[in-house]
């Protein structure tokens, strides 16, 4: 910038004084020129001066256009202006639409609005621009002609890629423990696992280094990592207990009781269990402190899953309904009927938009939970146990031994699933490894790692969750998360109202006013009637002097009413007679009209 | 079959050398980042909490003065020199970075009334009670020289108040009327007066550099030219005025302290009704002093508290007292926009800093990032009830605290029976007046 603002010093100015000092572009320029005229021979300096007087004009004008910009060899801007954004990629970084104008605001206010919309839009603009720029792309997987891509086998896969995803498939073979629950963490590093008979191992699965392994002797029912791959939380046949990585028990806790399944909410620091006992409960992780137990009072809860998105929590019952819970109400926020029998797992997608359930009735159903709506209804012959979505939106469903993997339920009808695999026994668990393009799943046999190209979201923020973070970026980030734990009290089902404003009802509007006037100006008088002597206070005649004034004030309402009609139609004619008159007024153009 | 898998070399995440800084890959993706607006909350909240921590706005005490201190000036060029009159006539100039008084002269028998710094920066005028201006030079009397002043000015009537032309060698004094002076001459080429016995302040406007501003004793501001022959037009109020101030970067205001407890902005155009009523005060308001950007304004008060205002908001958004400050009877806010000067009348003047909790010093640039996003994000949420409690808690004395409450009650009350009065009298009879409205009692041209 600093070097073309030099080059437009006005040289005519400057030349009736002194000669602007020499710069290695004006000589080229120069030199240029004066090959350019070398056959003329006689171009004097007074026209080269000219020539330069007109291009610095001309370039200050292109200036001031603010497009077109020439460098500084003279050559223009191939590409002038800022780059075009495609439109998608805006829409991806909305936040929110654009204020609207109130007419009659106060200037400042106003004004403000402006700046902040300004303000906004720019910042919607640089992140569209920075998205360019994400290193990663997605995995696919494409089959030739007439080939389903759900055939090829996970061996197939293995073998066409490369040395490092290839070791990302593989089967632990744990026969003696198992049917195994697994966990990935936040970051997709560490995997643990939980066999049914006590058998916990906590693997950083990607170099397999494992971290530990105990048996606690005693059944398992869910394992779960909690905010780092510090700590994890195991849910045994009475207790819950946590552990830390290298198997050392840091707590047992005694007011969660019979838990069957467990959720981490990471932003809050909160695990959600669900227990034999019908209660939903609450600990804060970071305090240790219960912060809510709720009785569901719908019998043995063993299906659950939570939004990612506004952190509700969403049961499975077995008359088929699914509850969406918070830990602020004592009550279901909101109570739908999704299956005939009883619902057998629920998963929730990473933007909480949508929500997939199966049942007993063998039928595969996507929700809309924004709006609570039924979007498609699948039948799998054999009904999944199992579901889990992938940061990608891929679906995959557990039928018996087989893992299936869907692509794109929500948006088409799915006739065949992206990919199938079978495993040794009954699958008890599986989770998508997040950044990866991985599903593990836990089964009978031990635990198997597959591959599912697409699966995971390429391009991770490392001030989130890093996967290839050293210690002291985990310890920075575990202060960070620690002091912007958010209180459960803002767990409401729009996370974003916080950020609105709460406008007064009219009510309430009413109601200050009153305060501040000191009686209620809309307040009518109650009409009672006086006393009169001799009898003409008897009970009916004071109904019907009540009822006098009652039809007087009735009168009066309606009178108003109509009067007001009438003026109103009064204006519309007279203004529809404005418009004849002016619409009959020929003018002399008229007579080209058709 | 074609097939790409996820597969990310580790060497573009992790930082090659421990020299090196750790890599930190970006994506600004809104659903990788859930929980937006109440994440954004609790820092906003966290903030708010570590700003009220850190408010420790008392820097220093200057003591050396033998008595009460009347007047303070600020040098116009230099931003360590701190001037100070007090009640017995005694001069101080004060090196502020060193905190210490390096230069003493007796300049008047009395008090010190006024004084002010010439724009050029190399002599300042005082004046006081023994009806005398005297010119000094600002340098120390070389070793062997005697303390004298380079020019004196003996007056008829004593001199309450003074001020310096912006550009000219020309000042403006206040006593039974307001004079202007050259400073040439020891008569004075312009005297106003309009039917009022006395004066206590007047002020040269800063942009407009030939308008003066002055409070009279008979509850009135008067606004002057200096060409002209005779004042411009004046406003009387309820009460009387103290002090008076221009706004430095919109030169058309003035905000004036007054004996009501409340401070009034004005319009010079339109004077019949103040902008903005500040009230916070439970005492006289002395003293005021704008900031160098012209968005808030200190206050000093009969009150022992001193008090920052935004130029448009009727409360104060902070409150200084210290057990040992009594009436603070004068406020200076520094050139540079950082710090407060208060001299009050148990012989002290105090450095205090503008922004309670703001850092000193020279800030890393990650530093002042993070100070910059955690004042937007308090701007942002300043309307949420719990953040705007913890915004807004002082700890006050127990005096000013209760004797708020008072005030607050006897409003209340007052209003209570306006309203009652206007209820059961016939519609019209009783107007409402409002705040703005009521303090004013007329306009004159």
């Amino acid at each position: 910038m600093a070097a073309t603002s030099e080059a437009v010093v006005n040289p005519a100015h400057v030349e009736k004084t002194k000669k602007p000092p020499a710069r290695y572009w004006d000589e080229l320029q120069d030199g240029k020129d004066e090959n350019k005229v070398g056959k003329d021979g006689e171009q004097t300096g007074e026209t080269l001066s000219q020539k330069h007087v007109e291009k610095a004009k001309k370039r200050k004008n292109d200036e001031d256009r603010g497009d077109a910009k020439k460098f500084i060899s003279g050559k223009p801007d191939p590409f002038p202006g800022p780059a075009h954004i495609s439109k998608d990629r805006m829409q991806k970084f909305k936040r929110r639409d654009k204020t609207k104008k109130i007419p009659r605001q106060h200037y400042k206010l106003k004004d403000m609005m402006a700046r902040s919309d300004e303000v906004s839009e720019m910042a919607q603009k640089q992140a569209a621009r920075i998205d360019l720029l994400l290193p990663e792309d997605a995995g696919f997987l494409e089959g030739d002609e007439d080939e389903d891509t759900c055939t090829i086998s996970q061996e197939d896969i293995s073998d066409a890629v490369d040395i490092t995803s290839a070791s990302k498939y593989f089967d632990l073979k744990l026969s003696q423990f198992g049917p195994y629950r697994l966990d990935y963490s936040r970051t997709g590093r560490h995997l643990l696992l939980g066999g049914r008979r006590g058998h916990i191992a906590c693997i950083d699965w990607q170099t397999k280094r494992l971290m530990c392994e105990i048996n606690v002797m005693e059944s398992i029912n869910d394992v779960k990592w909690l905010h780092s791959e510090a700590m994890y939380a195991v849910a045994q046949k009475k207790w819950l207990y946590i552990y830390d990585s290298n198997g050392i028990e840091l707590h047992c806790i005694r007011k969660f009781n019979d838990v069957l399944r467990m959720q981490f909410l990471p932003y809050h620091f909160l695990l959600a269990t669900v227990s034999a006992t019908s209660f939903l409960q609450y600990l804060d992780v970071s305090v240790g402190k219960e912060v809510a137990a709720i009785n569901t009072k719908t019998g043995r809860l063993d299906v659950m899953c939570q939004n990612p998105q506004n952190a509700i929590v969403h049961l499975g019952h077995s008359n088929g309904t699914v509850t969406l819970w918070s830990p602020n109400q004592k009550e279901a926020l909101v109570k739908m009927l999704c299956h005939q029998g009883a619902v057998r797992s629920v998963a929730v997608d990473k933007t909480g938009i949508y929500m997939v359930t199966s049942g007993m009735d063998k039928k595969l159903k996507v929700y809309d939970i924004r709006a609570f709506k039924p979007l498609k209804s699948y039948f799998l012959p054999a009904g999944a146990s199992c579901l889990s979505l992938s940061q990608r939106g891929l679906l995959s469903a557990a039928t018996g031994d087989i893992v299936q993997v869907y692509r794109d339920v929500w948006s088409t009808p799915v006739t065949k699933p992206y990919m199938a695999h079978r495993v040794q026994r009954t699958v008890w668990g599986m989770h998508f490894c997040p950044f990866e393009d991985v599903l593990g799943v836990g089964h009978g046999e031990g635990f198997t790692s597959m591959l599912i190209p697409g699966a995971g979201e390429p391009n991770f923020d490392g001030l989130d969750s890093n996967p290839y973070r050293s210690a002291k970026q985990r310890q920075e980030w575990e202060v960070k998360a620690l002091l912007e734990k958010i209180h459960p009290e803002l767990i409401t089902l729009d996370p974003t109202e916080l950020g609105q404003v709460d406008q007064a009802t009219s009510q309430q509007k009413h109601q200050d006013r009153v305060q501040a006037l000191g009686f209620d100006p809309l307040a009518k008088e109650k009409f009672i009637p006086r006393y009169k002597k001799k009898g003409r206070s008897s009970a009916g005649s004071i109904e019907r002097r009540k009822r006098q004034v009652a039809n007087e004030d009735l009168r009066e309402t309606v009178q108003q009413s109509s009067e007001d009609k009438m003026k109103i139609e009064k204006e519309r004619k007279e203004r529809e007679k404005k418009e004849v008159l002016l619409s009959s007024k020929k003018s002399a153009l008229d007579r080209f009209k058709k | 079959m074609k097939v790409k898998l996820l597969s990310r070399n580790p060497d573009d995440y992790v930082r090659e050398t421990k020299l090196d800084i750790q890599r930190v890959p970006r994506n600004y993706d809104p659903s990788l980042h859930p929980f937006e607006v109440s994440r954004e909350y609790t820092r906003a909240l966290n903030a708010t909490k570590l700003e009220r921590v850190f408010a420790k706005p008392f820097l220093a005490s200057l003591d050396g003065h033998r008595d009460g201190v009347n007047c303070l000036a600020k040098h116009t060029t230099n931003l360590s020199t701190l001037l100070s009159g007090s009640c017995d006539g005694e001069v101080k100039v004060w090196n502020l970075t060193k905190r210490e008084c390096v230069r003493t002269l007796q300049a008047h028998e009395g008090f010190v009334r006024g004084m002010v710094v010439r724009h050029c920066g190399t002599s300042f005028f005082t004046v006081g009670d023994d009806k005398t201006i005297k010119q000094w030079k600002i340098e120390a009397p070389a070793y062997g020289e005697e303390e004298e002043p380079l020019n004196t000015i003996l007056g008829k009537t004593v001199f309450t108040g003074l001020d310096h032309h912006r550009k000219e060698g020309v000042f403006a004094t206040c006593g039974q009327q307001v004079d202007v002076w050259d400073e040439q001459r020891s008569s004075p080429i312009r005297s106003f007066t309009w039917g009022v016995d006395s004066f206590s302040a007047v002020r040269f406007n800063p942009v407009e550099t030939e308008l003066l501003a002055s409070c009279a004793s008979d509850r009135s501001i008067v606004l002057y030219d200096m060409r002209e022959p005779a004042p411009l037009k004046k406003v009387i109020m309820t009460m009387r005025s103290n002090t008076v101030c221009w706004n430095p970067m919109e030169a058309y205001y003035f905000t004036c302290s007054n004996e009501d407890y409340n401070l009034y902005t004005y319009d010079m155009r339109h004077l019949e009704k103040p902008i903005t009523v500040h009230m916070d005060h439970v005492s006289a308001v002395l003293d005021l002093d704008y900031s160098p950007t012209g968005k808030e304004f200190v206050s000093a008060s009969f009150d022992k508290t001193i008090r920052i205002f935004p130029k448009d908001g009727g409360h104060s958004r902070e409150v200084y007292h210290t057990k040992r400050m009594q009436h603070v009877i004068c406020i200076k806010w520094s050139a540079d926009n950082k710090y407060i000067l208060s001299g009050s009348d148990e012989m002290n003047i105090r450095l205090w800093k503008a922004n309670a909790a703001e850092k000193l010093g020279v800030l890393a640039p990650r530093e002042r990032q993070a100070a910059n996003y955690s004042r937007k994000l308090k701007e942002k949420y300043q309307h949420h009830p719990q953040i705007k409690r913890i915004a807004n808690h002082r700890h006050l004395p127990k005096i000013i605290y209760h004797q708020t409450r008072e005030q607050r009650v006897m409003k209340e009350a007052r209003r209570k029976k306006e309203r009652n009065v206007r209820k059961h009298s016939r519609p019209g009879t009783v107007p409402v007046v409002s705040e703005k409205e009521k303090h004013v009692v007329t306009v004159v041209k």
